[in-house]
């Protein structure tokens, strides 16, 4: 049993369901904002009074959410993947090798710190 | 005469591996990949590889032939060139090479024992043996008959990446092997032991393993299996 404290649902089951049920609402998020645009031809003043609507905001956050943890998944799992020693020795050398957690831990900060603020500066265009 | 580009190492006399270009006489015949090799090892004996069966059932002679895994003995030189001029034979990609085309399966087979591959039972033994109905026999079809010549985890960029923390698809095959048997009573206790971000969950679909199994089995559906067993056991 291989545990992972950085992973977002800790079991490799539950960031699996997340990331499917994400990709869903990203994907439903997607046709409903490719329609906004290019079916309806709103103007500036529909395209404010659409998102002052609840159920659009309900459904912006939900994308916005499903964004940020999507990405985490997947970066995770890059950061997983490619900088961890084995890799790195590969690739660079030795010294880059026993460095990798340090760069993959600065990865999956910077990483956190970019979604992070995609969710509170998302909620800040929602609401202003 | 045949061109071949043969991938070269023996760690005692060599810095570091290099490509050796060789011609070898096939007498124009469609000689298996394995016979190329054992013309060449007759006139250079230094040439390691492993090999027993010649007929695709040990899973001894697993290489990369002209990019793709294989085993040796049961590729034809017609299907490995594919029309191209030159054979180019390398050790199986991401295990550590011993020599030449021998490589050092010791991560492979730690692997292969993580999934605990033979029956777990705790009821007790019947008189004669466990039986079992055709059906249930049926469903170990297509997971049986891995020989384990590592074609498949060797192709996995995942098992390249994580081969001490992904089983890879030859592993997770025999896991879904056992799981899916009905002599078996550890179901819960294997899927426990599966149900973490790396063991299963490393596979992304990309299919290499299906597109290399040299006896045509598909380690992405049993992947596919395992991942919807341990989510009916969670849900």
């Amino acid at each position: 049993m291989v545990t992972a404290v950085t992973s977002l649902g800790r079991s490799g089951l539950s960031d699996w369901v997340i990331q499917r049920v994400t990709a869903l609402v990203l994907l439903a998020y997607l046709v409903f904002i490719v329609l906004a645009v290019f079916a309806c031809d709103l103007s500036y003043t529909e395209w404010k009074g659409l998102f002052e609507q609840t159920w659009v905001r309900v459904f912006s956050v939900a994308a916005l959410l499903s964004t940020a943890m999507h990405a985490w998944i997947g970066l995770w799992c890059i950061s997983t993947d490619y900088l961890i020693s084995r890799v790195l020795r590969i690739k660079f050398n030795d010294a880059v090798a026993a460095r990798a957690n340090y760069y993959r831990w600065a990865f999956q900060a910077a990483s956190a710190i970019v979604l992070f603020t995609y969710v509170v500066w998302g909620f800040q265009i929602l609401w202003s | 005469m045949l061109k071949v580009s043969l991938y070269r190492y023996n760690p005692e006399t060599d810095k570091e591996p290099y490509m050796q270009d060789v011609e070898v006489d096939t007498g124009g015949k469609d000689l298996m990949v394995l016979d190329v090799l054992e013309l060449l090892k007759a006139s250079d004996p230094s040439i390691a590889y492993r090999r027993s069966c010649r007929e695709g059932v040990c899973g001894s002679d697993g290489m990369n032939i002209n990019g793709k895994n294989g085993l040796a003995c049961i590729m034809p030189l017609s299907e490995a060139l594919k029309g191209g001029k030159k054979l180019v034979l390398r050790p199986l990609p991401g295990l550590p090479v011993v020599r030449d085309l021998a490589v050092d399966m010791s991560m492979f087979y730690q692997q292969y024992e993580k999934v605990k591959p033979y029956l777990i039972n705790n009821t007790p033994a019947p008189a004669i043996e466990r039986l079992q109905s055709p059906e249930e026999r049926e469903k170990l079809d297509g997971l049986y008959e891995c020989i384990l010549c590592a074609c498949c985890s060797t192709a996995c960029p995942s098992f390249w990446w994580n081969p001490d923390r992904f089983i890879g698809p030859s592993g997770l095959l025999q896991a879904y092997r056992f799981l899916a048997d009905s002599r078996d009573t550890a179901t819960e206790q294997r899927l426990a032991e599966l149900d973490d971000p790396f063991s299963v969950f490393r596979c992304h679909g990309i299919q290499n393993c299906v597109n290399v199994c040299p006896k045509g089995l598909n380690p992405t559906k049993a992947i596919g299996h395992i991942r919807n067993m341990l989510l009916s056991r969670a849900t």
